[in-house]
């Protein structure tokens, strides 16, 4: 931009200003421009969108419930050895008649109870149960009037669980995501059989995606080729059959398969009007994971097809006629030389339609019935439905996160973010 | 963490806070939508506005999410509600947890016109669910059964038994998709008596031998999660059974003359009511509202719209016909003695303890 | 495989028609499903299949009664109302901010690039699940919730990287110069960007918007969770009803909006031959 003129032994502009230091500056000044263009949607995403992620998922470790409840119980507990076998001694009953006589002035002892119950069952009307008491004991001695109202307050679980969930942090709901939990004698272990669930929705939310990735990729794959080898006036003609799904919704997308999916649905309905099945067993064709899978592979199907299409179409057909001439067989060529030039295609579209499918949580929701749905709607349930647990939804969300950012890093690598291209 | 996104956010609530219209006063009130809110603007709003011309009344249809969005507002500090519509067991939960109001019920509500006060006319027991001072009960309403009329071979069933005999009653069915009820509902099918059910639950065995019952229909069953859903699929003829709420059957029977009928045994009794949340801005306003709007004659009325028992022994006998029907809505009501004979009462305690364990339990035998 | 060479086998020729035949199917699952709505939409009767009446064309089968009910029904017109206006605005605000920082993004100059392009473009990819709680408590605490602003501003982060990604896809291969060019005739800096860079990323700018437009179009994961009654949209309001009554007004709403996703892409198609024309890439 300036002028430059040799002043001594160090190129300077015609300021005087010495070369590379003008240099330095240009590029500080262009740097700074370019961050500060970028720096309003950082900042935006950053309110509206990262930072309520963090917060959320703070709620996977973070538990205050039992210290700022039960405070002196937290701190009496102390000294019990939970190595023992034996009851808490008098301090500890009588720190915990005090802290539910004010929990229950204070309209808080309901929290613990609940986050309490979490683990040991029965938590919930115990606390309830003396809570109502509690006011009432004066004097001592508190163990033995505890344990008239109630003698679940004998159970050393209850006490163990007080005195591991006593600090800010917890582990216990990573321990559920993982269908583990704490065994009475501290150590970690399974959980019972009939409890076990979050591995096997992970497992079945990764297999699902996976195949339905898999089946996209089968249906994508020679459709693209068809796509990336017409002239490009009919090709672009057909690209709107791929195209016209990408941009409708995906609730009208959903509400198309449940008309046709359904009992008394039009392919039921067709096959019973041409005789092949009774109009009294007709296919559960929804709400179950068969539905999960044909909407979802419907509705993803153009995620592979677009990267797939925008690889091949820079493969030259020459290279094809090559192997021709060369003596390969038609398949031999397809195979041998087109194929390994689209895995830049198969890799960014497969890994696209796989972290889109393992979050998803509409479709599911509405065609996946028992066996169809996913992780996502887990975490929907724990959030607001019936049972609520804030804690168990953040740690399946972490988890959940962990495996699609995995994937996002693997397509940055593989792909780069840069070469992300839509429709 | 979490007090420094407060402090950060303060300035943007201020900013927000002034948008709110100081002129005349709203009241969101937080009900289930549909046919139910449907009954009670009729009942309680459209009279109560009219008579305070200064009130809009704001219908916002998230009680299925209400405790859950509830503690979210509590916990933030931020109530944006002012009346919530809840069932009595999640009503205990919020009144445990301090996220309600609690009120003397003599002085929040009017008297019945004898001059009883709402301590004695309501249901005994329906203002203090779970020993808690916090609940409005505005109706009892059933959890129980319809079946298609004319897809059951000519003979009506008539036991709880018949809806888990897949011999007798091929098909399949519509359960909601949780424990409470259908634990309690297979184990009378298996021949446990009624009033012993939550005895047996509470033996591990018993809950093992519910799910072993359940067992036996799991593959004919669709599981719903929205009141709406089992009296579509039954006028779509997707199920041959449901349990339903006994309100959404009749309107598909009564209203909409679907072939349906009902099986009242062991209909699971509930309560449904208002909660004031803590920290309404509006609470003189509420208060206002709330002695008008559980009156005598507005329970009463409400059941002109919706087949739902009136929660005050007062209203019973004002109970008349249909609103647009004109149908008498007496022997539509769970209460009803014909309908009444084989009840059952959640026990919310039990529950109270055993959900997080159970649903958990649920959630895996479903998925497998 | 475009076409048939004159040398090709019997094998090879049927191998060519089956697969023609392959792609004929596949085609008609992507596309049947959408078309299928529109003539059950008109059904008499509330199924969702076709009737005998329809089969034969009888036109006492067919019925605009669904479509009636739509526009008669108040809750539908305010769903109507709130999803144009949450769309408008969270379009203009992705759209003003997005393209600003592709300028940004596309300089060579940016330190860690692709480090904050990873972050931009990660609304785009984390499960709408864990963003809608996630502001679901935020925008609680902060006073957002149930409020218009607050599904805006969800809907805008969401939109944004749809806008950062075609934005810099136009502006590979900007030729820098042509700013340098602009300043060395005279024109200070807010005019070269409105005369010269405005020009050139244009159409990136508009495709980018309407993806953040149908981003916020579509969206309900997030409307469900930080919106209340006041804010519900049109797919709030299809969710909804799906999972409870499912009536064939769901169908009519349905069909209109595939009007309406025909109408953005017809914009994109033209935009798209605009700009190959412009640079001499298309036959036309």
């Amino acid at each position: 931009m300036a002028q430059a003129e040799i002043t001594g032994d160090t190129m300077r502009t015609a300021d005087g200003v010495p070369l590379k230091l003008a240099l330095e500056r240009a590029l500080f000044r262009s740097r700074l421009r370019a961050v500060m263009l970028v720096l309003p949607l950082f900042a935006f995403l950053l309110v509206t969108f990262v930072l309520p992620i963090f917060d959320m998922l703070f709620r996977s470790v973070e538990d205050q419930i039992v210290a700022d409840i039960l405070p002196r119980t937290v701190v009496a507990i102390e000294a019990w050895d939970e190595t023992s076998g034996d009851l808490p001694g008098e301090p500890v009953f009588e720190a915990i008649v005090k802290d539910m006589a004010e929990g229950r002035k204070n309209k808080t002892l309901g929290r613990v109870a609940r986050r309490l119950n979490y683990e040991v069952s029965g938590a919930a009307s115990l606390f309830r149960k003396s809570g109502r008491k509690a006011p009432k004991i004066t004097q001592g001695p508190y163990r033995e009037k505890l344990l008239k109202i109630d003698k679940r307050w004998k159970n050393l679980d209850l006490w163990n669980l007080i005195k591991r969930e006593k600090g800010d942090f917890t582990a216990s709901f990573f321990l559920a995501a993982a269908d583990m939990q704490y065994q009475p004698d501290g150590s970690i272990g399974m959980r019972p059989e009939n409890r076990q669930i979050y591995v096997h929705l992970f497992g079945r939310t990764l297999w699902l995606s996976g195949l339905i990735t898999v089946l996209c990729l089968l249906l994508a794959y020679p459709v693209s080729y068809l796509l990336a080898t017409l002239p490009l006036r009919s090709g672009n003609l057909l690209m709107i059959l791929v195209l016209l799904p990408f941009w409708t919704s995906l609730l009208v997308r959903t509400t198309s398969w449940i008309a046709l999916l359904q009992t008394q649905g039009v392919i039921n309905s067709f096959l019973v009007g041409i005789g092949l099945i009774d109009d009294g067993d007709r296919l559960q064709l929804i709400h179950n994971q068969f539905g999960t899978i044909v909407a979802m592979t419907h509705i993803l199907l153009p995620f592979m097809i677009l990267p797939l299409y925008s690889v091949m179409k820079t493969i030259p057909p020459s290279y094809m006629r090559a192997a021709r001439s060369l003596g390969a067989t038609p398949f031999t060529a397809f195979v041998k030389v087109y194929m390994p030039n689209t895995v830049a295609g198969v890799g960014a579209g497969g890994i696209l339609v796989f972290i889109l499918a393992i979050g998803y949580y509409i479709t599911p929701a509405l065609v996946g019935g028992r066996t169809g749905t996913l992780i996502s709607n887990f975490i929907a349930s724990f959030i607001s439905g019936s049972t609520q647990n804030w804690g168990l939804a953040a740690a399946l969300g972490v988890m959940l996160l962990a495996i699609v950012l995995a994937l996002y890093f693997l397509y940055d690598k593989i792909v780069g973010i840069d070469n992300m291209k839509l429709g | 963490m979490k007090r420094l996104l407060g402090s950060t956010s303060l300035a943007l609530v201020a900013a927000f806070a002034m948008t709110a219209s100081a002129q005349a006063v709203d009241l969101t009130f937080v009900s289930w939508g549909g046919a139910y809110t449907a009954s009670q603007q009729k009942a309680y709003h459209d009279p109560y506005m009219a008579a305070n011309p200064d009130v809009k009344i704001i219908n916002d249809d998230s009680s299925a999410e209400g405790l859950a969005k509830l503690r979210a507002q509590v916990e933030a500090g931020n109530v944006t509600w002012d009346l919530v519509d809840m069932v009595a067991a999640d009503a205990i939960t919020a009144c445990e947890e301090g996220l309600v109001e609690e009120f003397d019920p003599d002085e929040l509500l009017a008297m019945a016109p004898d001059n009883t006060p709402a301590s004695k006319d309501f249901i005994p027991g329906s203002l203090n669910p779970g020993d808690t001072n916090c609940y409005i009960p505005l109706i009892v309403y059933s959890t129980t059964f319809g079946f298609r009329t004319d897809m059951v071979g000519g003979t009506a069933p008539t036991t709880i038994a018949d809806v888990f005999d897949l011999k007798k009653y091929p098909g399949k069915r519509a359960l909601e998709k949780k424990p409470i009820g259908n634990i309690e509902w297979a184990l009378i099918a298996d021949g446990v008596p009624g009033e012993k059910v939550y005895e047996v639950m509470d033996t591990p065995e018993g809950i093992d031998r519910a799910f072993a019952r359940l067992d036996t229909i799991k593959d004919s069953v669709i599981w719903w999660t929205k009141g709406a859903q089992p009296p579509q699929l039954l006028a779509d003829g997707e199920v041959v059974m449901a349990s339903a709420y006994n309100g959404r059957l009749f309107s598909a029977i009564a209203e909409k003359n679907q072939p349906i009928g009902m099986l009242w045994d062991w209909q699971v009794f509930d309560l449904d009511g208002w909660v004031i949340p803590k920290g309404t801005k509006n609470l003189a306003e509420v208060k206002k509202y709330l002695k008008f709007g559980t009156d005598t004659q507005r329970l009463a009325d409400q059941a002109k719209f919706i087949s739902y028992g009136p929660a005050r022994a007062s209203s019973a006998p004002l109970v008349g016909n249909h609103a647009e029907l004109g149908i008498d809505m007496k022997p539509h009501m769970p209460t009803d003695p014909n309908n009444a004979k084989t009840t059952l009462n959640f026990d919310y305690v039990w529950w109270a303890d055993h959900r997080a364990e159970l649903d958990e339990r649920f959630n895996a035998w479903l998925a497998k | 495989m475009s076409s048939l060479p004159p040398y090709a086998g019997p094998l090879e020729r049927s191998w060519f028609y089956a697969y023609r035949t392959i792609c004929a199917a596949i085609f008609v699952f992507l596309i049947a499903p959408i078309f299928v709505i529109i003539p059950l939409s008109f059904n008499e009767l509330p199924y969702f299949t076709f009737t005998p009446e329809m089969l034969s064309l009888d036109p006492a089968g067919y019925s605009t009664k669904w479509y009636e009910e739509f526009f008669a029904e108040q809750s539908w017109r305010d769903a109507v109302g709130n999803s144009f206006f949450i769309a408008i605005f969270a379009t203009l605000m992705s759209t003003s901010v997005g393209t600003v920082a592709a300028l940004g993004l596309s300089s060579p100059a940016m330190p860690f690039r692709s480090a904050v392009m990873a972050i931009l473009i990660s609304p785009m990819i984390v499960p709408l699940i864990i963003s809608a709680a996630g502001m679901f408590f935020f925008y609680t605490r902060i006073g957002l919730a149930s409020t218009h602003l607050g599904v805006i501003l969800a809907h805008a982060a969401l939109g944004t990287p749809f806008v950062v990604i075609t934005v810099t896809a136009t502006l590979v291969g900007f030729d820098q110069s042509l700013v340098r060019a602009s300043a060395s005739l005279g024109a200070n800096p807010t005019r070269t960007f409105f005369k010269v860079i405005v020009p050139l990323i244009l159409p990136g700018v508009i495709s980018g918007g309407l993806f953040a437009f149908i981003t916020s179009f579509d969206e309900v994961v997030v409307v469900l969770f930080v919106g209340s009654v006041e804010q519900r949209t049109i797919p709030w309001k299809m969710f909804s009803g799906i999972r409870e009554e499912i009536r064939p007004t769901i169908l009519a709403v349905a069909t209109l909006l595939v009007m309406i996703s025909m109408l953005l892409l017809t914009m994109l198609e033209l935009l798209r031959r605009r700009n190959e024309r412009l640079r001499g890439l298309s036959p036309g």
